[in-house]
C-alpha cells in the first residue's frame, strides 16, 4: 500500500518533470548564456548572448578578402570610357577594380566574364540595354550617400554592396508588402495584417508589416505621453503602440539585441536614460526611409516582375538587410576602408542633405 | 517514509450511496437525474459526479456563452480561410480584435472592423452576469452566505473595466482587450508601454501585493492543512475547540514560527480579501490609466519615487534640431 503510493507519487512527479522538460525543449535555448552588462548596475540593461549563436553568426558575417588597392593616379575613367555617369572621377585602375569586386559581390560566377554579364550586354560595356546596369548605377549612388550623408549612422564601418548583397543578386533580407492572407470576414484587413506568427516581429501577435508605415512612409513612431496627465493632443491608441512595438521587435531581432541595447526599459521614451546606440538607430530609421524612397522604390518600373513583391512594389531594405542579426554589420569590420571607390567624389562629400523624397509613399487606410 | 504525506492525489475514496443533496424549496427548477461516480475525478476531488442544477440562469448563461465562444472561434477560423490545419497551428496567434480606433464608441460599424468583437463582448458579458446570478441563487438556496458571488463579481469588475468602462471613458472601443491568446498578452505589454510603464501605477502595485499575497496565503494554508493531515486536520472546524488536535498543532506551528497565527476561520477571511482585492485594486489601476494619468513614469518622477541613476544623456534628436 505504502509502496504503491510512493510509486504513484514518483510516477506522477516523473510525468510532471517530463512535461516541463518537453516545454523547456521547445521554448528555451540550451545554455550557456552570457550576459553583457550595459547600463548602470541595477538597471538590468544587459545583452544576452549564446556563444553558439554568436559563433554561427560570426561564421556567416565574414568580410571577403579585398584585392590589392588600385592606383588612384592616372587617366580618369570618364575620359577613357564612353558612358560613365557616376564613377567618372575614378582612375581607370580603380574603375576596373570596382567592376571586378561588384561582380564578385553580386554576380559571382566561375568565370568572371560571365559575372560581368550580370550588368552588361555581352560585348558592349557601354550599352544601357539591361536593367541591372541602371539599377547598379543607382545602387552606386546610394552607397556613396550611405558613406557620406548617412555617416551619422554608418560611421567608420561604412557600407559596400557586400553589406547587403553578400554574393547574391537580391539581398537575403528584404521586404515588400504582402497580400492579406485571409479572405474570410471578421478581421481588420489591409497591409499590416496582425495575429499571425511573423518572424520579422519576433513571432509575436503584432502587426506583421511595421515597414510600410515607418520605413517607407514617415509615420510618427513615438506614442508615449509627454506629460503625466492626458492632454487633448496626447491621444495615441493602443493600436498605434502595437505598430510601434512591432517595429521595435524588428529592430531588436535585426540587430540581435534586446530592447535595452537602446533603451532603459523603465522609461522607453526617455532619451536622457537611453544609451547612445539609440541615437544611431534614430538616424538609421531616417536612412532606411531615404534608401527606400530615394533609391529603391523609384526603380520599380525598371525591375522585371519576378524582382518585385507580390503586390508589385520593390523588394526594399529594413534594418536586417545590412545588420543580418548583428549589432554592427559584419561585427563592425571597417570594410569601407578597403574600397575608397565607393566614397563620393571629394567635391560632393557631405554636400547634399538627405533628400526629402521620403515623405512620399502610399497612404494606408 | 518521507513521501507518505506528499501525495498529489486523494488516496482513499470513501463511497457512500449516491447523495442527491437537500430537497429544493418550491419555485426552483429541478436538478438533473441520476449521477455517477468517477474514480479518476475522485483522485482530484469528490468521486460523486452530479446531480447538477442547471436552471434557467444556467441554461441561458451557457447559451450566450456559447454564442460568444462561437463568434470568437468562427472569426478566428475565417481569418485562416476556414483552414482547420492552420487554425490549429496558429491558434495561439489568432485573435478577434476590438474595433479600429476610427470607430470611436460607435455601436454600429462593419462587422469585420469590430462589430463582431462588440457582439462577442455583449454576449460574453450577458453570460457572465447570468452565471453570477446563478452563483448567488444557488448559495441562497443552500442557505449559504454569498461570498462566492461577490468574489466572482470582483473578477467581473476587472473584466468590465478592461472591456467596457474604461473604453467608454476613453471614448473608443479600440482601447479594449482583444479576444486571443497571444494578442491579449501583446495588448498587455502595449498598454503598459503606451502609458509609460504600469509598474509605476500604485494600484497596479497594490494589485500585485494582493496577488502575490494570495499566493503566499494559499501556500501557507494548503501546506498547513496537508501537514496536519496525519491528525485529520482537514476536518478543521470540528477540531477548533479541542486541545491537542491537528488544528491546535497547526496554530501552534505558526505561533512558534512567527508569533501570530490565523484561526481556522480567519485564514479564509484573509484569503478571501486578498483574492478579491487583487482584481478590485487592479481594476482601479486600469481605470485611471489614460483617463487621469497618461504617463506613469513621469507621474512617479513628480512624486519622487523613481530611483535616480546617473543619466547617460543621449540627446533627443528632435530637440537638437534634426528634422523628422
Ligand atoms: C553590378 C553591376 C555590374 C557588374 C557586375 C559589372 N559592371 Fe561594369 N558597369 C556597371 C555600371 C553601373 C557601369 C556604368 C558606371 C557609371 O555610369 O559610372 C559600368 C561600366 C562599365 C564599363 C565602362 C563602359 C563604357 O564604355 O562606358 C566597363 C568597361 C565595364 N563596366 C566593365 C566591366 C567588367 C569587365 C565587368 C566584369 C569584371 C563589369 N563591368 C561588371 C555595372 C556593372
Ligand atoms: C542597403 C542595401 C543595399 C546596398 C548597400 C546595395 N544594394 Fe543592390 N539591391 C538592394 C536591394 C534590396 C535590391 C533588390 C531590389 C528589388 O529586387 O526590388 C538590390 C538589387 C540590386 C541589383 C539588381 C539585381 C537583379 O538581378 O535584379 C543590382 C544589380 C544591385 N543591387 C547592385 C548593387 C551594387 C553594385 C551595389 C554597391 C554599389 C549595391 N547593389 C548595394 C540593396 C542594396
Ligand atoms: C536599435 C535600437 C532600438 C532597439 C533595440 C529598441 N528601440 Fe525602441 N526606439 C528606438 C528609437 C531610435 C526610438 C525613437 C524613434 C523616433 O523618435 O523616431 C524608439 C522609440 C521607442 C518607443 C517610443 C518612445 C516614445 O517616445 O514614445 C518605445 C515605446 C520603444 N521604442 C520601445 C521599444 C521596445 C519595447 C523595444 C524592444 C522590443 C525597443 N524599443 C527596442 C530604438 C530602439
Ligand atoms: C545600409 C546598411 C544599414 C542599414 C540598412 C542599417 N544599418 Fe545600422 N549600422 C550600419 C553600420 C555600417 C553600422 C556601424 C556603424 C558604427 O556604429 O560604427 C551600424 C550601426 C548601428 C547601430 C550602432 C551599434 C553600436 O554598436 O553602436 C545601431 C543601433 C544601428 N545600426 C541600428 C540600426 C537600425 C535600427 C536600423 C534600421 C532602421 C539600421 N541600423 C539599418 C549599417 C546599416
Amino acid at each position: 500500500m505504502r509502496d504503491n503510493t510512493t510509486n504513484n507519487t514518483l510516477l506522477a512527479l516523473g510525468g510532471v518533470g517530463a512535461l516541463i522538460g518537453i516545454g523547456l525543449l521547445f521554448t528555451f535555448e540550451r545554455p550557456p548564456i552570457e550576459t553583457v552588462q550595459g547600463g548602470f548596475r541595477g538597471t538590468s540593461m544587459g545583452q544576452v548572448y549564446n556563444p553558439r549563436t554568436v559563433n554561427r553568426l560570426a561564421a556567416v558575417n565574414q568580410v571577403p578578402p579585398a584585392p590589392e588597392p588600385a592606383d588612384p593616379g592616372g587617366e580618369r575613367a570618364r575620359d577613357v570610357f564612353q558612358n560613365v555617369q557616376v564613377l567618372g572621377h575614378l582612375s581607370v585602375e580603380q574603375f576596373n577594380r570596382i567592376m571586378q569586386v561588384m561582380t564578385e559581390w553580386i554576380y559571382p560566377r566561375e568565370n568572371i566574364a560571365d559575372g560581368c554579364n550580370g550588368c552588361h550586354v555581352p560585348g558592349n560595356f557601354a550599352a544601357e540595354d539591361i536593367y541591372t546596369k541602371h539599377v547598379a548605377r543607382r545602387m552606386l549612388q546610394m552607397t556613396m550617400a550611405l558613406n557620406s550623408t548617412w555617416q551619422v549612422h554608418t560611421q567608420e564601418v561604412g557600407v559596400t554592396c557586400w553589406t547587403c548583397h553578400r554574393g547574391q543578386a537580391v539581398p537575403a533580407y528584404v521586404w515588400s508588402q504582402q497580400p492579406v492572407s485571409s479572405n474570410g470576414g471578421g478581421f481588420a484587413t489591409g497591409p499590416g495584417e496582425q495575429n499571425r506568427p511573423g518572424r520579422q516581429v519576433g513571432l509575436a501577435s503584432l502587426p506583421n508589416d511595421p515597414f510600410t508605415p515607418y520605413l517607407w512612409r514617415a509615420e510618427e513612431i513615438r506614442m508615449q505621453g509627454r506629460d503625466q496627465h492626458p492632454r487633448p493632443n496626447s491621444r495615441q491608441s493602443i493600436q498605434q503602440t502595437e505598430w510601434n512595438y512591432a517595429l521595435m521587435m524588428h529592430m531588436s531581432t535585426a540587430l540581435g539585441v534586446n530592447c535595452t541595447f537602446c533603451h532603459n526599459s523603465r522609461a522607453f521614451s526617455s532619451w536622457e536614460e537611453s544609451p547612445p546606440q539609440r541615437l544611431t538607430a534614430w538616424h538609421g530609421i531616417r536612412m532606411v526611409r531615404d534608401i527606400n524612397n530615394t533609391y529603391i522604390e523609384p526603380l520599380r518600373e525598371r525591375f522585371p516582375p519576378h524582382r518585385l513583391g507580390p503586390l508589385g512594389d520593390t523588394l526594399k531594405v529594413n534594418c536586417a538587410t545590412c545588420h543580418q542579426g548583428v549589432y554592427q554589420p559584419m561585427f563592425g569590420a571597417p570594410m569601407i576602408r578597403d574600397y575608397p571607390e565607393l566614397l563620393p567624389p571629394p567635391e560632393q562629400r557631405r554636400a547634399e542633405a538627405p533628400a526629402p523624397g521620403w515623405v512620399a509613399g502610399p497612404r494606408l487606410p | 517514509m518521507a513521501l507518505e504525506y506528499q501525495y498529489l492525489f486523494t488516496r482513499v475514496q470513501v463511497r457512500g450511496p449516491h447523495y442527491k443533496g437537500l430537497p429544493l424549496p418550491p419555485g426552483h427548477d429541478v436538478r438533473s437525474k441520476g449521477g455517477r461516480f468517477s474514480h479518476l475525478l475522485g483522485k482530484l476531488g469528490d468521486a460523486q459526479i452530479g446531480p447538477i442544477y442547471l436552471g434557467h440562469l444556467g441554461v441561458l448563461s451557457l447559451f450566450f456563452g456559447f454564442i460568444a465562444f462561437e463568434i470568437i472561434g468562427l472569426n478566428m477560423l475565417a481569418s485562416v480561410n476556414w483552414n482547420p490545419l492552420l487554425f490549429v497551428r496558429d491558434l495561439f496567434w489568432l485573435s478577434l480584435d476590438p474595433p479600429l480606433p476610427q470607430h470611436g464608441l460607435k455601436v454600429f460599424m462593419p462587422l469585420h472592423e469590430g462589430g463582431w468583437w462588440l457582439l462577442a463582448g455583449f454576449f460574453l458579458t450577458l453570460s457572465l452576469f447570468l452565471w453570477w446570478g446563478r452563483t448567488y441563487r444557488r448559495a441562497r438556496a443552500l442557505g449559504l452566505g454569498t461570498h462566492t458571488s461577490w468574489a466572482f463579481l470582483a473578477a467581473i469588475w476587472l473584466y468590465l473595466v478592461l472591456g467596457f468602462i474604461r473604453p467608454i471613458l476613453m471614448g473608443s472601443w479600440s482601447e479594449a482587450v482583444p479576444f486571443g491568446i497571444f494578442s491579449h498578452l501583446d495588448w498587455t505589454a502595449a498598454f503598459s508601454i503606451r502609458y509609460g510603464n504600469l509598474f509605476y501605477n500604485p494600484f497596479h502595485a497594490l494589485s500585485i501585493v494582493f496577488l502575490y499575497g494570495s499566493v503566499l496565503l494559499f501556500a501557507m494554508h494548503g501546506a498547513t492543512i496537508l501537514a496536519v493531515g496525519r491528525f485529520g486536520g482537514e476536518r478543521e472546524v470540528e477540531q477548533a475547540y479541542d486541545r491537542g488536535t491537528a488544528m491546535e498543532r497547526a496554530g501552534l506551528f505558526w505561533r512558534w514560527t512567527m508569533g501570530f497565527n490565523a484561526t481556522s476561520e480567519s485564514i479564509h477571511r484573509w484569503a478571501w480579501w486578498f483574492a478579491v482585492l487583487t482584481p478590485v485594486t487592479g481594476g482601479i489601476g486600469i481605470l485611471v490609466t489614460g483617463t487621469l494619468v497618461d504617463n506613469w513614469y513621469l507621474w512617479a518622477m513628480e512624486r519622487g519615487f523613481v530611483a535616480a541613476y546617473p543619466p547617460i544623456a543621449t540627446p533627443d534628436p528632435y530637440l537638437t534640431g534634426a528634422g523628422r
